[in-house]
């Protein structure tokens, strides 16, 4: 029966909260934004290539790319179980813990990262024994790693926690009246529901690990082709003043987060087409 | 979920899941306070109060005001737009909304450079009427009103999406104006979800770096906001003073988890009660 | 006439939702838009009370074309599906709302709210808010609500689909003598025909955007105007080529015809059957316990049909052979319809009451 739409006669206020909107978003999004286009149109296709092959910048892109993509992966297992510890158990502490998982955003990333440097360095509380394994962390990749898990966790268990709080353990007795094993269960039962929300949630950390700053730069050594990261390359283009190299190297992690976000709306509009057949 | 043989994974689970936490969350914070207070109490008040911390405190203030002021105002009117009507380009609306939460920092500063600094089209006109926007405070505070801009909007939308136009349109049809409407119908609805919102805009305005740092020019007594206050007192190496002042961060953060729990757990209860 | 519509056009996208829709209400009446989901019922509900607009036709109320007047000055009570009550505040404050946006005197809205509230019988929960009421419940208030500035025409939309079956029937009764009792003209959407039938005085029948048929509820019954009307009011069989069933023959095979349940009689084989020649051999496939009869459902050559069969009768098994006499049925060709009667049965076509 939903085939009206909302009317615009029928509720007041569509001209002035439409221009409000309009005006703003155009003033501090897209006027901006526009910028970089015509910043880059002045640099030209050699410039903007040229700029994009240098063996450093591509160094830039893979160590971001891959430092998301590890710490993507590693909360993927961590933030499953703490959002499926979070819903289904209960004991003491638990609100607490629940509460704690939105440090990583409330905590402002400059903090996070000299705080995550010195716990992780030679001679820090976790940097001095895992340095006597040979394990350094801190100025290596594994460094940067480290501040992304850091920062992008509530990503994943944000994303996945509300799915589990609806999925009736019904579902499960069931698996386990039929003699499912506890593994099987997970597989065959609860893992394909939360599968389109943990695949969000894995976009959304990986996206902000690509742009990440903050955090990284105090832990990251920032070691030309080693541990340089993609955002710490448009900044010290910034810094010589360098604004078309910078413009280029930004616009191709523009392209990433691009398909990103396509990537995660095309999976949200699946999964929600699945789930009204 | 009282099967009773799952007992030693649940156990096993929850162990691992607390030792997680303790590890990757509660160890920094518990670092920055160690650090913070290693040369005593008074190194520690002698780096709060230091001039130039509490001028960074003052611009961090006015930025966080700023960005959640304007993005409240900005993110009710998007989410009465987009939710109450349809119109053509709605979708493209929403994605320009997004835009600050899928760009880095950094080229959230980067485009405040390139569209008020030196090469800008609009500099010729900025410089003939000696305003300045990059590597002053405005730049700050609209850099701080980019990366926080969709907090608000994002919250309030789903709220009102889900909840359908039905009483709006029965109150309209009654003859109430868009004020009474507002005030009376729709902000009892989404007062939770708002509190929530603007709670989420201050954490990050208050703590964002990347594209502040660009955009600062890191003139310490005049553009600088406490994160970056912080960034420049590490990299003099004056530790203990880094630490302190993060200290003061980490407060303003608990405050904000404390707050966000509060906020939430209220709404819950009250949802229960009204539906 | 008191509500017109003329000629109403309505496009959502690709979808036409109103056809050249129009009907008139008389003052006072109480009518029912009838008609499945997405036959454009809401919509022609929705248009009259100026939520939506018609892409052309023109409506009048009260003699004055409303086309381009505001919702909020048409003077119209509205009682929506879900009642759109406002859930952030209590029984007194949904139903005082239009009067106090209406900025009248506080004593005068207090005054009016409590006979309202009386009127709906719901005193003492006047501090209650909508999620602590019961779905009856809420319905009256949104009644009250609707109510209260005094409108002078009532639209109703789906007023009884969010209610349990059981409470439903006793709602039904007491809309109808409130509606009665006020005077109000009012018009109420439904898909369901015994409620159309129950509540109202007269029945708009829609279909695919078109009225089908409007009249009283006995007139659509008796004389339908259409094989859906038929099929959509009592409960009919549409079949094709009808010619071929003993006592109709004769008639083209494009023709269509409808057979309601109370037009069958079935005879066991034993019975002595006064026009034994006329009658239809048939084979019980169904049989359903009615509470005051069985509902019988016959395999006719390759007609499934549907019959209702008196318990006092000698018994009938799944699987039994019977004897079927077709007193009359409905035949349509194109837009007209007439009642045919089994022409073996000569000049004596048998009223309704001989044969229920």
């Amino acid at each position: 029966m939903q085939h009206h739409q909302a009317n615009k006669r029928n509720i007041p206020g569509f001209g002035l909260s439409l221009g409000l909107t309009l005006s703003y978003v155009s003033l501090v999004v897209l006027i901006p934004m526009v910028s970089i286009v015509i910043q880059s149109a002045n640099l030209g296709w050699l410039g903007f290539w040229k700029t994009v092959i240098d063996p450093r910048v591509m160094a830039s892109y893979r160590v971001s790319f891959l430092c998301s993509l590890a710490a993507a992966a590693i909360n993927c297992f961590f933030g499953v179980m703490l959002a499926w510890v979070l819903v289904r158990y209960r004991f003491p502490g638990r609100r607490i813990m629940d509460g704690l998982i939105e440090l990583p955003f409330a905590l402002p990333t400059a903090v996070t990262g000299i705080a995550l440097t010195a716990l992780y360095s030679d001679k820090g509380w976790l940097g001095g024994p895992l340095a006597q394994w040979g394990l350094k962390v801190a100025y290596t990749p594994a460094g940067i790693v480290m501040a992304l898990t850091f920062i992008t966790l509530p990503f994943i268990v944000r994303t996945v926690q509300p799915v589990l709080e609806q999925l009736d353990p019904v579902y499960e007795d069931a698996g386990r009246l039929l003699g499912a094993s506890g593994g099987r269960i997970f597989r065959s039962i609860i893992l394909p529901e939360i599968t389109p929300a943990l695949l969000t949630g894995f976009g959304l950390a990986f996206a902000r690990g690509l742009g990440e700053y903050g955090s990284v730069v105090f832990i990251a050594g920032n070691m030309p082709y080693k541990t340089e990261i993609a955002p710490l390359m448009i900044f010290s283009k910034l810094q010589q003043f360098n604004y078309g190299e910078a413009t280029a190297v930004a616009l191709v992690m523009l392209g990433a987060s691009f398909l990103i976000m396509l990537a995660i709306n095309t999976i949200q509009a699946r999964a929600a087409g699945y789930v009204k057949e | 979920m009282s099967t009773g043989n799952d007992r030693p994974l649940r156990l096993l689970l929850i162990i691992i899941s607390v030792l997680f936490i303790l590890l990757m969350l509660v160890t920094p914070l518990v670092v920055i306070l160690v650090e913070a207070f290693r040369s005593g109490l008074e190194a520690y008040t002698k780096a709060v109060t230091d001039p130039y911390a509490l001028k960074a405190l003052k611009l961090t203030g006015l930025a966080t005001v700023a960005a959640v002021v304007l993005n409240t105002a900005f993110g009710l009117a998007a989410a009465w737009a987009i939710t109450r009507f349809s119109f053509r380009g709605k979708g493209l609306l929403t994605t320009f909304i997004d835009i600050p939460f899928a760009v880095s920092p950094i080229i959230a500063g980067l485009v405040f450079i390139l569209t008020f600094g030196r090469l800008s089209y609009l500099h010729p006109f900025l410089a003939a009427h000696e305003l300045k926007v990059v590597f002053a405070t405005p730049g700050i505070i609209l850099a701080t009103v980019f990366v926080t801009l969709p907090f608000v909007a994002r919250e309030i939308i789903p709220v009102l999406e889900a909840r359908g136009t039905d009483e709006e349109q029965a109150a309209a049809l009654m003859g109430a104006g868009f004020l009474t409407i507002f005030r009376r119908i729709t902000f009892p609805h989404i007062r939770w979800a708002l509190l929530y919102s603007v709670i989420l805009c201050a954490a990050r305005a208050m703590g964002e770096f990347g594209a502040v740092s660009v955009v600062s020019g890191h003139l310490r007594g005049k553009t600088n906001t406490l994160p970056l206050h912080v960034e420049i007192l590490y990299n003099e190496y004056q530790f203990t003073a880094a630490f302190a002042v993060s200290s003061v961060l980490v407060a303003a953060a608990i405050f904000i988890l404390v707050a966000r729990n509060i906020v939430e757990f209220t709404a819950r209860k009250e949802s229960d009660y009204v539906r | 006439m008191y509500v017109e519509l003329k000629d109403i056009n309505k496009h959502f996208g690709d979808f036409q939702a109103a056809k050249n829709v129009g009907f008139s209400i008389e003052q006072g009446a109480l009518a029912a838009l009838l008609g499945p989901s997405g036959s454009g019922k809401t919509t022609i509900l929705r248009m009259i009370a100026g939520l939506e607009h018609p892409d052309s036709g023109d409506i009048f109320i009260d003699g004055v074309r409303v086309n381009n007047v505001e919702p909020s000055r048409r003077f119209i009570g509205f009682v929506f599906q879900n009642y759109a009550l406002f859930r952030y505040m209590t029984v007194f404050d949904n139903i005082a709302f239009g009067l106090s946006v209406k900025k009248e005197r506080p004593e005068a809205i207090k005054e009016r709210v409590r006979s309202l509230i009386s009127l709906i019988g719901m005193e003492g929960l006047d501090n209650r808010y909508p999620a602590q009421l019961s779905g009856g419940q809420r319905q009256r208030v949104a009644f009250a609500r609707a109510l209260a500035p005094n409108p002078r025409l009532l639209l109703l939309d789906e007023p009884f689909a969010a209610i349990d079956a059981k409470v439903r029937r006793e709602l039904r009764a007491w809309l109808r003598d409130m509606i009665t009792k006020l005077g109000l003209t009012s018009i109420f959407v439904t898909h369901d025909q015994d409620e159309a039938i129950e509540v109202a005085d007269q029945i708009i029948v829609t279909n695919q955007g078109r009225v089908e048929q409007m009249g009283s509820p006995m007139a659509l019954y008796k004389e339908p105007a259409s094989p859906f009307v038929a099929q959509f009011i009592g409960n009919s069989t549409i079949i094709k080529n009808f010619g071929r069933l003993k006592g109709f023959e004769g008639a083209p095979p494009e023709a269509e015809g409808a057979i309601r349940p109370e037009f069958l009689r079935i005879y066991t084989q034993n019975d002595t059957i006064q026009y034994q020649t006329s009658t239809e051999e048939a084979v019980v496939e169904r049989l359903a316990f009615r509470g005051d009869s069985l509902e019988v459902g016959l395999r006719l050559k390759d007609l499934s049909l549907s019959a209702s069969y008196s318990l006092e009768k000698k018994p009938i098994s799944v699987g039994e052979t019977v004897r079927v006499l077709i007193y009359r049925l409905y035949a349509f060709d194109g837009d007209q319809a007439s009642l045919l009667h089994n022409h073996h049965l000569g000049a004596h076509p048998q009223g309704y009451s001989y044969i229920i």
